[in-house]
């Protein structure tokens, strides 16, 4: 590694109040922080705007979809911005034109790697992914669509898992298990073979552990899990729960 | 040496095709065909997608009558869950569908078909549009343009856009009309009457010149098929099937629409997309059929609008049995305009109009389900099937221009034998081949969709296959 280069540490647990306070630069402004607070928490505290797609308030970070990347001053490569903690004096940009270049890119290649048919889903007009792609003036795609064959899951009485909308946030699988408790979805195979399963890969509807209480529904930022029965541009999400319910879990631990 | 001509593309259709005409060892016109020449696929990539996705995913076969094809994929969705779609629910469906036919008739009459009505079949191709009609009859033309719009207005007020909406779910809409839309679509109303009124007269006092062309146009024997209410009157959205023969006789009466294929066989054929659908009893290919606007005034008993039947009087005294030349599906255009928009103006009088109870939920419950409507050019057929948990498994659709497509060849022969006395193909040919498919207004776009191209192209062929000509 280079001398001079930042990478992601580890989150070091401490007891409430014993954290270094840090100062450091977000776009040259100087802001100051814990130093367990994300880059991207920091910024929005801040006010400075950051795009996510992986991160919702109230569930670990994952650092899935890397649509959050900062450049940092002397490091070689873009860094997410929800599992990257700060240094002191560290210069942090959020919006260069090599980040707004690879967000860009990002966001082109998980169009195509499913099937994103805003027309005739039901998320169309209330979906994240599309959000998204407006916020960035993606007009059109330059990569080569894949156009996998995929199938739905409509094994379950209430719910419909379309693998062809999914980005792989893996939302639904860190609400089911930090939430719910259920951790009825996990992650099969790798790259592009990767999928989101109920259980060991069983129908959904043969789930044993699935509660049925359908956070994962409404965590998802695309038409991949909706409700059954909503048709086209239906599907709105409520998330307003998540932040209250893993508040209550806490207090409960404690 | 027998010989074959291409046309391609014919323009102002909606779509891309090819038109063939063979010629014998003579010299004479041995066969001319219509070929739609490209694949649109949807019957197969709708397999394994939601039952609740359906209506939105088949609207995109056209941006013409998008509304015609919703409504059916609701109709079988609303079969598959088993549901009684709630008395307002059908209501607006209805209202949305005159919506749609006034716009759809209008684009077909005035942007499409009128510059031949009005400039004439021998006048330069190069002005002979809606563009050339705004020099030469602008009142005429701003009628079109605003009839069309009053279609799309409506539209609009009631399903939130335009093309392809959303209000239409399986079990009803999804949004209720509101007093303001209603007040406004009321408004708009006497003046669509006043526009087709005055279109209608303009219309008959031209028919004298087109002699020729009625007599050529696609004018000869067939059956006709169409949807009509209970009472044998027209109707678009729901009802059922009556076909009558070349004489007028009612040869089936109230034939539920789930029955259909054991009436209407579709063949395949190699030089083309397009099925060519036909009557079974009458086997292939004698079995053709006509659907459409002239093909519904013939089978009804009436239209049940004052204005509309005043109007199927005189449309009746074209002929002693049905109107068989495919030139007057222009003239039923403006009666089911006229039809429209009186029954639009039905609707919205009555107060349970603005209910909100429009939608009826339920999961599928029976694997399978058929929904027939009357799109603009012609009877539409869906027929899905279903798994338990609500994802298709088997498509078939019957288009409305599929069900003419027989009688559209026959009508291409019958004007080529008449017009086609050389081994070129001339202006006035092309004109007369390109007006008698269009008197059909074919959606090709709702089995073939290409970018970029011109719309259909007419070749000129002899029997061993060698291009004579070509436009």
């Amino acid at each position: 590694m280079t001398s001079g280069t930042v990478l992601p540490r580890k989150r070091r647990v401490r007891p409430v109040g014993s954290h270094r306070i840090l100062t450091f630069k977000i776009n040259n402004r100087d802001v100051s922080s814990r130093e367990d607070e994300s880059i991207l928490a920091v910024a929005r505290q801040n006010n400075i705007y950051i795009p996510t797609l992986c991160h919702l308030d109230g569930l670990s970070e994952h650092g899935a979809c890397r649509l959050c990347i900062v450049e940092i001053k002397n490091a070689p490569k873009l860094v997410p911005a929800c599992i990257t903690f700060p240094q002191e004096g560290m210069e942090v940009s959020t919006c260069s034109e090599r980040v707004i270049d690879y967000r860009k890119k990002l966001l082109e290649m998980l169009f195509t790697e499913r099937n994103h048919v805003c027309a005739v889903c039901v998320s169309n007009g209330h979906c994240e992914l599309q959000d998204l792609a407006i916020q960035l003036n993606i007009t059109h795609v330059r990569y080569e669509y894949l156009y996998p064959r995929l199938a739905l899951d409509g094994s379950h009485p209430r719910f419909i898992m379309d693998h062809n909308r999914c980005v792989l946030c893996l939302r639904c699988v860190r609400v089911c298990d930090e939430i719910e408790g259920a951790h009825t979805w996990d992650v099969m195979n790798r790259g592009l073979d990767t999928r989101v399963i109920t259980d060991l890969n069983i129908p959904w509807g043969s789930s044993e552990t699935c509660t049925s209480c359908g956070k994962c529904v409404q965590v998802c930022p695309t038409g991949a899990l909706s409700e059954k029965g909503k048709s086209v541009a239906e599907m709105v999400k409520r998330r307003q729960f998540l932040p209250y319910l893993q508040k209550m879990r806490r207090w409960e631990e404690e | 040496m027998s010989q074959q001509f291409v046309i391609e593309p014919v323009s102002r259709i909606e779509g891309h095709g090819k038109i063939t005409i063979t010629l014998d060892d003579l010299g004479q016109v041995a066969d001319a065909r219509l070929h739609v020449t490209q694949f649109r696929g949807f019957e197969k990539f709708c397999e394994g997608r939601p039952l609740s996705e359906m209506v939105s995913l088949v609207q995109r076969i056209c941006g013409i009558c998008p509304i015609s094809h919703s409504l059916a994929s609701a109709k079988v969705c609303d079969a598959i869950m088993g549901v009684r779609v709630p008395d307002t629910a059908i209501r607006l469906r209805r209202l949305l569908n005159c919506g749609e036919f006034i716009q759809s008739h209008a684009l077909s009459f005035f942007y499409l078909s009128s510059p031949d009505l009005l400039l004439g079949l021998d006048s330069p191709p190069a002005e002979r549009n809606i563009l050339g009609l705004m020099k030469s009859n602008p009142t005429f033309a701003r009628d079109g343009i605003r009839l069309r719009r009053i279609g799309q207005q409506m539209i609009e007020w009631l399903a939130g856009k335009r093309i392809h909406p959303t209000c239409v779910v399986p079990g009803g809409v999804n949004a209720p009309l509101s007093p303001e839309h209603r007040q406004a679509m009321q408004e708009l109303i006497p003046e669509g009457l006043e526009i087709v009124q005055r279109t209608l007269l303009l219309f008959k006092n031209m028919l004298d010149s087109f002699r020729e062309e009625i007599d050529t146009f696609a004018n000869f024997p067939t059956y006709f098929m169409g949807l009509v209410d209970s009472e044998g009157r027209l109707e678009h959205v729901d009802g059922k099937l009556r076909v009558i023969d070349a004489d007028g006789n009612i040869v089936i009466d109230q034939l539920d629409c789930e029955q259909y294929q054991e009436y209407i066989g579709e063949a395949v054929e190699e030089d083309s997309f397009l099925k060519s659908p036909y009557y079974k009893p009458l086997g292939y290919p004698d079995g053709i059929y006509r659907v459409g606007p002239a093909a519904r005034l013939n089978v009804i008993s009436s239209c049940g609008t004052p204005l509309a039947d005043q109007e199927l009087v005189e449309f009746r005294g074209l002929s002693t049995g049905p109107v068989l030349s495919a030139f007057h599906n222009h003239y039923a255009r403006l009666i089911e305009i006229l039809y429209s928009l009186e029954m639009a103006e039905r609707l919205l009088a009555d107060p349970d109009i603005l209910n909100d109870r429009i939608r009826a939920f339920a999961q599928p419950n029976y694997p399978e389900g058929i929904g027939v409507v009357e799109a603009p050019r012609g009877t539409l057929f869906h027929h899905y099937k279903a798994d338990d948990h609500g994802l298709i498994t088997w498509v078939n659709l019957i288009v409305a221009t599929g069900n003419n497509n027989l009688a559209m060849n026959r009508g291409l022969f019958q004007v080529a034998r008449h017009y086609l006395h050389s081994r070129q193909l001339t202006d006035d040919v092309i004109s007369r081949l390109q007006a008698v498919i269009r008197a059909f207004d074919p959606c090709l776009s709702c089995s073939t969709h290409s970018l970029g191209e011109k719309g259909i192209v007419i070749e000129l062929i002899t029997a061993d296959g060698r291009m004579l000509d070509s436009f």
